[in-house]
């Protein structure tokens, strides 16, 4: 009795089961364009505009999943070398470590310069200097200057705020200001300086410490710092999408996306995408600069 | 009967094999860690390890000196475990021998919630909050040092500390007192010299299970201590924990590479130095009983 009743509710277990798996696969038909998933991993700088151009990838293209998070470039480009990802953002170029180890693994890296970015120099809003050379931002964060009076600013000790070594902009850091563009410099960070897991840390000390400096990603600059102006010779640029797109603000660098190999099916058309009007506007409009030349004439 | 006997073998069995089971994961976790960490050691001094000053993993060469951290973390637990089990203790006699029965209903509920607080959610204050007013109040340069972190964990402590006491205090035999005020003890010579003694050896488990939590938590001292790799001179100034830089860079690693087995080293060092401790406090609690 009990068996019989077993088989009947299995039967109708299987019944639903091929319903199911007949509605998935009409469901199927009917799609119009692609479907699959991406998963995208890297860099803090770009996560925010990488996860609006997922959003408004995922509304062209409904069947497509894109999954963004952040965590550094490091982060990206280790998952990218791991095949955990498909897509690593990165705000800095893969070191050729990097690249040997990806071959030796299987993965051939296709970079993808999709934006520029320029790296902001913040400082409270209290504090009464507006401009820095790179130079003095080298003794600064290298632990030479650590009082703001050397500098013709009011007495206090500097805090130095960096990213944790994960990070693209760590690293553009502290070879263009650190070791000034010299590979083979030995110049450090001061052991002083505090690594901070976020850019918006970052924000929140400088707004809460009047004698806090720190570096971040153009797109993070907000009303509750001051961003400085950087530059030599009495010329100083402040970090915005124009003088970065003209090259004269000296911190900046490009942004891009690695692939494992040349892209194919969903993974391009997303690629695509980013260098589509659309997706190069999604830049623009999360401050950064964007690749195509027209479009940085129009900000002016 | 023979079921009886069956049944019997069976719980048996099984209650044999989850606690081998539980050793064998300790031991497979301590090879795990160091297989990985011994990578390391092929490539890079131990001397330089242990011995060096300097943490700096993406430079080159790499410095993956551990003395800074191994600082750090001891200096931020100790200040925590200063703050904490004098209170937690305090509340905890507080609680179970002094509070009438209303205040004590709501304080041991209100106990369990600040359990329940997750420590991001602690770390938020830490950084909006607490870090800034520590900077005015004591005039410091940041407010994200070592102080700060130190009373955020001695507060994530406390709950454990608080309520495994008070179970002890709670459980010391009502004959004693009995005996005690017999004698003509007052109620503080009983709660000091009568009922805290013979609850040792549970105040000394919370104690451990706090210093446990206190040593291995990573998000807040990640969130608030300012993670600057440097050997800090005092409590005031940031400073770099093995659990904040351990979940701080192994996202970045490539697995493999020779700051991926750094970390595993930095992981192995952080198991032997809980394990230190658990042994310690293992000896006193023995010690205690005798």
């Amino acid at each position: 009795m009990l068996s019989i009743k077993n088989i009947k509710i299995n039967n109708i277990f299987f019944y639903l089961f091929l319903l199911f798996v007949f509605s998935c696969v009409s469901s199927e038909k009917t799609h119009k364009g692609p479907s699959g998933f991406i998963q995208i991993k890297g860099s803090d700088t770009i996560v925010n505009a990488a996860q609006k151009l997922a959003e408004n990838f995922m509304k062209e293209y409904p069947y497509v999943f894109v999954a963004v998070t952040g965590g550094g470039s490091g982060v990206g480009i280790a998952s990218l070398i791991n095949s955990t990802c498909d897509i690593a953002n990165a705000s800095r170029k893969m070191k050729k470590k990097e690249i040997e180890i990806a071959k030796k693994r299987g993965i051939t890296p296709k970079e993808f310069v999709v934006a520029y970015d320029g790296v902001a120099v913040i400082v409270n809003k209290n504090n009464p200097i507006d401009t820095f050379t790179i130079d003095q931002l080298h003794d600064i964060f290298t632990g030479k200057i650590t009082n703001w009076k050397e500098i013709g600013g009011k007495e206090g000790k500097i805090v130095t705020l960096s990213r944790e070594v994960s990070s693209g902009t760590h690293m553009y850091f502290k070879e263009k200001v650190i070791q000034l563009e010299n590979k083979n410099s030995k110049e450090e960070f001061s052991p002083q300086t505090l690594l901070l897991s976020s850019s918006q840390s970052i924000v929140e000390e400088v707004v809460n410490n009047e004698n806090a400096i720190g570096y971040l990603g153009m797109g993070y600059i907000c009303d509750r710092v001051k961003a400085v102006k950087i530059g030599k010779d009495n010329k100083f640029y402040p970090p915005t999408v124009k003088y970065v797109a003209k090259g004269k603000y000296i911190l900046s660098r490009p942004l891009q996306m690695y692939t494992n190999g040349e892209p194919k099916g969903v993974i391009k058309l997303f690629i695509d995408y980013v260098y589509s009007p659309q997706g190069q506007r999604v830049f623009q409009e999360t401050g950064f600069v964007p690749i195509r030349e027209e479009n940085a004439s129009e900000e002016n | 009967m023979r079921l009886k006997k069956t049944k019997e073998f069976v719980i048996e069995f099984l209650i044999h094999t989850s606690g081998a089971l539980i050793i064998g994961f300790v031991v497979l976790i301590f090879l795990f860690l160091l297989k990985d960490s011994l990578s390391l050691f092929r490539t890079y001094s131990l001397k330089n390890f242990f011995f060096g000053k300097n943490w700096l993993p993406i430079s080159e060469p790499s410095q993956f000196g551990i003395i800074p951290l191994v600082i750090g973390s001891l200096y931020v637990t100790l200040v925590a475990i200063l703050i904490c089990v004098p209170t937690g203790i305090a509340v905890a006699m507080f609680i179970a021998e002094v509070a009438p029965s209303y205040l004590r209903i709501i304080l041991k509920s209100l106990v369990e919630i600040l359990a329940s607080i997750p420590s991001v959610v602690l770390g938020f204050i830490g950084i909006v909050w607490l870090g800034p007013f520590l900077k005015n109040a004591l005039g410091l340069s940041t407010g994200m040092c070592g102080l700060t972190g130190s009373l955020l964990l001695a507060f994530m402590a406390l709950p454990t500390i608080i309520s495994i006491s008070e179970d002890a205090l709670v459980s010391v035999p009502r004959s004693y007192k009995e005996a005690a005020f017999g004698l003509g003890a007052t109620r503080w010579q009983t709660l000091w010299r009568i009922v805290l003694p013979s609850a040792s050896s549970g105040i000394i488990a919370a104690i451990m299970l706090g210093i446990g939590r206190v040593i291995g938590e990573t998000m807040v001292v990640m969130m608030v201590t300012g993670n600057s790799p440097v050997i800090p001179r005092s409590i005031f100034q940031p400073l770099r924990t093995l659990t904040a830089t351990v979940a701080g860079e192994m996202g970045e690693t490539v697995s493999g590479s020779e700051h991926y087995f750094a970390l595993f080293a930095v992981g192995l060092v952080l198991f032997i130095i809980t394990f230190i401790i658990n042994f310690l406090a293992d000896l006193s609690l023995q010690r205690g009983k005798q």
